[in-house]
Parts: structure tokens; C-alpha cells; sequence
């Protein structure tokens, strides 16, 4: 599966001939640790994200994964240890790592007051691109209706149908994509995200519920609680 | 899981993609100055009480004023320059707290910090929106209120100029207190607090703009120095006001 | 790395404990100072021949203006080098300048109003100075107020760290406007670009109060930022060690 992956990232537009499966596109924490508020949430974290692969970050409520993706995408630069992308590490990578990113929070970044085509023209979409990408996710017939007026499910479709358009950059981190779907659009999402990894993407996600995507990785931040002597490290001097 | 299928799923989802080639790689996430300009302004239009709120407060609490310190015409025109530029002020002041809260509440603000690209244009859009829909409508209305006040024919023009010029500074300045405060819950006074003092060389030159006027001088000079005020605000302003964003977005 | 001595600096534990070291010498140097510099400037200079003896106040009133203006660059210069270097230390000690700096604001400025009721024959004057001084107070509020208006520490470090910088580029403008605005004040008692006016026996324990008062400054503040770096690390071993807790820390 993951061979076959590589193979037609090769012959794919979107990515270019660096993509070689360990050290090409690829998102990386070694020894990471992460603190809010004075308290370190998790230490140690490990985990490489190579090219063409999906990783899901698991944990429970306040274990420490929106502060994960917040660190990994550079919004706050509150750690210790290494990340790196495509073998560089932070905070000098990150500009190039954030040119390559297409993220998606928690607050789905989508305008209330702006119809969902005004929304994925924010985004930089042409109209026909963002048209068929509402038709994917189930919005036929709400492209000029304003946020506002549609319900949470279907403001979070909004965000997710930048998923759908094409060009779509290199790196998706996605916080709780599946939540407020329903079983048909959790299908459809996996299925966008399979082709993502086919083309030789990555996706790294949270979520509550199984993701049914290949090659999966999965980790969880409860094997990663801090130990006394990332106390110490952390306030040794 | 079947390859058979997600290949077929690929096809369908994926085939305008793969129709673009080149243009895969000119994918635009960044909305441009002109985008984000015109959004801006779209939405500014679609939010009306955004616009006409600060208005009416302008406007009823400048006719309270007569009430509170009595209808003599003397004393009013004395104390019109003042009056209007102090409200104009506050109506600035009070508009200001939503700059930039939707965009942080619905993400829109991460969204744009995530770009490589500096956040000063974004500010300078947004900030350029609320100058248009308070502060130029503020200008337009003051030889009204100025009328009201009994302000000379002679401060006018100056109050009108000095308004566009010196409500202009106060968006940028009240950007960065905007932006300072966009993650806390509450921010009302202390947005205030925080920004007033960094108002008082807009406000000092406003008023001694109309004042020159009044007295028959030339006031050229002080138009200058809102002007030059208005020129280092915006070079440094829309700077601070994105360090400040993305200081709240790390809260 | 190079750049290790200065995070080392930079480490609050670090400065903690050297400081236990200067702190007797400081506290002993501004107290020996400023007693000497009261007893000479209230009991040996001689006597004004226009404002008689009221005009001893300038021995508080201008040493804590002095300070009050120099604090505030204290504490944005600090923020500054935590924005820039992202050091812990100077973060606390800009937080504990705010209120130190605030408080002498307010001796400048309550001292000021006690000389101004023999001297101009009324507590208050807008007076350039004295407005600038307001000014000043109510930026010190913004700054404190700011900082504490976050749940989050680290937050409010950065964000009244950058206000305190956007304070400082406005206080050269604030007075000078105010200066334009209203020149009703006293030639400068002391300036450094041209020969003082006043007379050297009511110089030199001027001199020996401003001097007196940097000492007491660097004191206090130091004790201060003692203390608050006590209350941030109260988790960590070494406090919990030094201030004798029992319960040892634990994952």
C-alpha cells in the first residue's frame, strides 16, 4: 500500500522529485514537549510523519492535543525539544513548512458573515474549484447562503471543503475533523484523505472516533506524561 | 480497504485538479491586499449597526452636551472643536473593540497568521475598512454637529480635514489595542484604559487645528503634523498590531 | 552555544541567588544617600528668595520625576529583551517596574500639587509638565492593567511588554504636543544641555537625592522582582527548597 503511495506521489504534480520516503516531505518531533500555564502536559513525544502517510493524535480531553497542533503549526513557541520539517528544524523551517500547510482548528477559520463561495474565494479558490468542492461535501444549493445562517455541521463543512480543492498544499493538520459529520460525510472525508496520501501527502488529524485511512499511524499523548526528570529539565538551571 | 475504490472516489472528487495541472502548484491560499480589502468592506456592509452605531452615539451624546452645560451660544462655540473631537474619540474608541474579534472568534485571524506572509497588509485592510465606516462618516456628519454647537463658519472646513486626517491615526492606534486585547473576554474599558493616552497628540492637534481656525490663523501647520502623525502610524501601527495578534493568538 | 551565559542571565533562579548578595550594598547605599541628601537639602541649602522654604519639595519631586520617566524606559527596555530574547527574567522585571514606576508617578505628581498650591496658588494646573506627568500615569496603568488582565502568564508578559514599547514611541510625541499645547510652566529646573540656573548650593544635594533615588530604585525593584519571582516558581524545586516545604516535588 505505502509503495503504491510513493509510486504515484512520484508521478504527481503536486509533489516534486525530493519526496523520497524517510527524509523527503516530512513532519517530524523529537523529545517533544509542550506546556501551558506552567504545567508540562506531555514530554518525550516522538513521532516522524513521512510523506504519503496519516498520523492521529489521541488523548483525552486535556491531554494536550489542540496545544500539540498549536505548537506544531508555530502559533505558540512555548516547548522543548526538536521539530522539524523536511529535516530542518523550528522555528526556521516554519515558514517554509507553513507555505506547504493547510490547517483547519477548532475554529474552522470560516467568516459568518460571507457565503461559503465567498468563504473558499477568501481561500483563494476559482469558482468552479470551489463549487465542486461544496458539491462534495454536501452544500449543493447553499453556495450563496450566508454562514450565519447555516448550522455548526454544516460551518464546519465549509472548512472541510478546502480539503476538496484541487492544489491542495502538501501538509493537512486537522483538529477533530470527523466531529459534526455524518456517516456519509465521514466517508467522503476519508476518502479525500486517502487520495491526499496517494498524491503523497500527509494528514495529521485528532479525533475521537477510528479514521479509516492507510498508512495510519496513532499516537497517544496518555504514553507520554511527564516524568520527574522532565521537571527537572524543564526547571533545572 | 479496496485501492479500487478510493481511486474511483479520487477521480471523481480530484478530476478539476488534474484538469489544471500547472495551476496546482499557483494554488492561492493568500488572499490579496484587494481581497482582503473588499471582503472587508463586504462585510462591513453586511454588519450596518457597525456602521450606524457609532453614528447615532456621536451624535446623541454631542446633544446632550448643550443639556449638561447649558444652551448659551458663547460658551458652545467655545467649547464645539473640543466637544466634537473628544466624541469623535470615544465613537472611534467604542468600534474599535470589534476589529478584530469575529475574525479571531471564527479562526479567519489563525488563518491569515498562518501565512508566510507578514500580517501588516491584513491589519492595513482591516483598519483602512473601519477608518472608512466611522471615521470618514464621523468627518462627513461634524459641520452638522458643528452647526449645532454654534461653531464658527470659518471651522468647518479645518474640523471636517482634521477629522479625516486624525480619525484615520485613531484606527491605527486603536488597532494595536484592538489586537492586545482581542483574546480576553471582557476588554471594553480596559481597551480604553490602554489606548487614551496614546491618543492625546491626534486629539491636542485635532482641536488646535479648528482653534487656529477659529482665531483667524492659518492652520496649515497643524494639518501638517496630523498628517505626519498619520504617516508614522501607519508605517508602524499595523506592525505593532501584528506582533499584538499574534501574541493573543498564542493565549 | 555563546549565547548560554546570557540565558543564564536570564534565568530568574540565577539572579535570584546572586542578588541575595547585592542587595544589602544597594539598600545601604540609596538609604545613606538619600539621608544625607534629606538632611542637606532640608536642613543646610539655603533658603529661595522667591519661594522661600516650599520649594524643598524639589528634592522628592524631582528626583521621583526624574525616575518616573526613566522607570518607564526601564520597564519597556525589559520587555523588549523578553520579546526579543524570550528571556523569562526581564519579563518579571518589567512587570515589577510597572507598579514602582506608577507609584513614583504619583509622588511626582502629588508633590507637585502640594509645591503648585503655595507657588501658583492652586493644587492643580494644566500645566505641560504636569499634564505629561498624567499622561505618563495613566500609560503605567494601561501597562499594569494589561498584565494582569490575562489568565495566562506568559500572555500578559507579551502583550504589556509590547504596550509598554508603543508607549514609549508615543512619549516623546505626547510631550511634545503636550509642550505645543500649553507652555505655562516653569523653565526647566534642571537640564543637561545648558548651565543649570540654579545655584550650586541647592544643586549638589539635588544631586545627591536623584542619585539617592537610582539607588533606591535598582533596590526596590530588585526586591521586587525577588519576590515575584518566588510567586512564578513556586512549583520548582529550588523555591520549594529554599522556602522550606516539606512535600517534595513529584510528577
Amino acid at each position: 500500500m505505502s509503495s503504491s503511495a510513493y509510486k504515484s506521489s512520484a508521478t504527481s504534480p503536486a509533489s516534486s522529485a525530493q519526496n523520497s520516503p524517510v527524509d523527503g516531505c516530512s513532519l517530524r518531533a523529537r523529545d517533544l514537549s509542550c506546556e501551558r500555564d506552567g504545567r508540562v502536559l506531555f514530554a518525550g513525544l516522538d513521532f516522524l510523519l513521512p510523506a504519503g502517510s496519516a498520523l492521529q493524535v489521541e488523548g483525552a480531553n486535556g491531554a494536550g492535543k489542540s496545544t500539540l497542533i498549536r505548537t506544531l503549526i508555530g502559533s505558540t513557541s512555548d516547548y522543548h525539544g526538536d521539530i522539524l520539517w523536511r529535516g530542518k528544524a523550528f522555528p526556521g523551517a516554519l515558514s517554509v513548512m507553513r507555505s506547504e500547510l493547510l490547517y483547519i482548528g477548532h475554529n474552522a477559520g470560516v467568516r459568518r458573515g460571507l457565503s461559503p463561495m465567498e468563504n473558499l474565494a477568501w481561500y483563494g479558490a476559482a469558482a468552479e474549484d470551489a463549487m465542486a468542492a461544496l458539491d462534495a461535501v454536501g452544500l449543493y444549493g447553499f453556495e450563496e447562503t450566508l454562514c450565519q445562517q447555516l448550522s455548526a455541521g454544516q460551518n464546519r463543512r465549509v472548512a472541510l471543503a478546502r480539503l476538496y480543492l484541487p492544489g491542495a498544499p502538501q501538509l493537512w493538520i486537522l483538529d477533530e475533523p470527523l466531529a459534526a459529520l455524518d456517516v456519509a460525510g465521514v466517508e467522503s472525508l476519508e476518502s479525500c484523505m486517502r487520495g491526499h496520501l496517494q498524491r503523497g501527502g500527509s494528514v495529521l488529524l485528532t479525533s475521537h472516533q477510528p479514521v479509516n485511512i492507510q498508512p495510519l499511524a496513532k499516537v497517544n499523548l496518555a504514553d507520554f506524561q511527564p516524568q520527574e526528570s522532565h521537571l527537572e529539565a524543564e526547571y533545572g538551571f | 480497504m479496496g485501492s479500487e475504490a478510493v481511486e474511483v472516489s479520487l477521480s471523481k472528487k480530484a478530476q478539476p485538479g488534474k484538469a489544471r495541472g500547472v495551476a496546482l502548484a499557483a494554488y492561492a491560499r493568500v488572499p490579496g491586499f484587494y481581497t482582503l480589502f473588499r471582503t472587508e468592506l463586504v462585510l462591513a456592509a453586511r454588519r450596518r449597526s457597525d456602521i450606524v452605531n457609532p453614528l447615532l452615539f456621536f451624535v446623541t451624546v454631542l446633544a446632550m452636551m448643550p443639556l449638561g452645560i447649558g444652551p448659551e451660544p458663547e460658551m458652545l462655540s467655545r467649547m464645539a472643536p473640543g466637544l466634537i473631537w473628544v466624541m469623535a474619540l470615544l465613537a472611534t474608541l467604542l468600534s474599535q473593540e470589534s476589529l478584530f474579534r469575529g475574525d479571531y472568534e471564527d479562526g479567519s485571524l489563525e488563518q491569515l497568521a498562518l501565512q508566510p506572509q507578514p500580517l501588516y497588509f491584513p491589519v492595513l485592510a482591516k483598519v483602512l475598512v473601519h477608518w472608512l465606516v466611522t471615521g470618514v462618516p464621523l468627518a462627513l456628519l461634524s459641520p452638522l454637529l458643528g452647526m449645532m454647537l454654534n461653531l464658527g463658519a470659518e471651522g468647518y472646513w479645518p474640523l471636517f480635514v482634521s477629522l479625516v486626517l486624525g480619525t484615520a491615526s485613531l484606527s491605527l492606534i486603536g488597532a494595536v489595542g484592538a489586537a492586545l486585547t482581542v483574546a480576553l473576554r471582557r476588554p471594553g474599558l480596559l481597551l480604553a484604559l490602554i489606548i487614551m493616552p496614546l491618543y492625546v497628540p491626534v486629539l491636542i492637534f485635532g482641536t488646535g487645528t479648528v482653534q487656529a481656525a477659529l482665531d483667524g490663523y492659518s492652520f496649515g501647520p497643524q494639518l501638517a503634523v496630523l498628517g505626519a502623525i498619520l504617516a508614522v502610524a501607519a508605517a508602524l501601527a499595523p506592525l505593532a498590531s501584528a506582533g499584538a495578534i499574534r501574541i493573543s493568538l498564542e493565549n | 552555544m555563546s549565547w548560554q551565559w546570557f540565558h543564564r542571565l536570564g534565568s530568574p533562579r540565577w539572579f535570584y541567588q546572586k542578588s541575595s548578595a547585592w542587595l544589602p550594598w544597594l539598600g545601604g547605599a540609596a538609604l545613606s544617600l538619600l539621608s544625607v541628601g534629606v538632611v542637606w537639602g532640608l536642613g543646610f541649602a539655603p533658603e529661595d528668595f522667591k519661594q522661600g522654604n516650599s520649594y524643598r519639595i524639589i528634592y522628592i519631586h524631582v528626583p521621583a520625576a526624574f525616575l518616573a520617566l526613566a522607570g518607564y524606559y526601564i520597564m519597556a527596555i525589559s520587555g523588549a529583551i523578553g520579546l526579543i530574547w524570550k528571556m523569562k527574567l526581564s519579563f518579571v522585571v518589567m512587570r515589577a517596574a510597572a507598579p514602582i514606576g506608577a507609584a513614583l508617578t504619583f509622588i511626582a505628581l502629588f508633590t507637585g500639587a502640594v509645591w503648585g498650591k503655595p507657588t501658583w496658588g492652586t493644587y492643580w494646573v494644566w500645566d505641560a509638565r504636569i499634564t505629561s506627568m498624567l499622561i505618563l500615569f495613566f500609560l503605567y496603568l494601561g501597562v499594569m492593567a494589561l498584565s494582569g488582565a490575562f489568565s495566562r502568564e506568559q500572555s500578559g508578559d507579551k502583550a504589556s511588554a509590547l504596550l509598554a514599547l508603543v508607549g514609549t514611541v508615543n512619549i516623546p510625541i505626547i510631550y511634545k504636543s503636550v509642550d505645543w499645547w500649553f507652555t505655562l510652566h516653569q523653565p526647566a529646573t534642571l537640564k543637561l544641555t545648558e548651565a543649570s540656573t540654579i545655584d550650586p548650593s541647592m544643586f549638589y544635594p539635588l544631586i545627591t537625592m536623584i542619585a539617592g533615588f537610582y539607588l533606591f530604585y535598582a533596590w526596590v525593584l530588585t526586591l521586587h522582582t525577588r519576590t515575584m519571582i518566588l510567586q512564578r516558581e513556586g512549583r520548582t524545586q529550588w523555591v520549594r527548597e529554599l522556602v522550606g516545604a516539606s512535600a517534595p516535588a513529584k510528577a
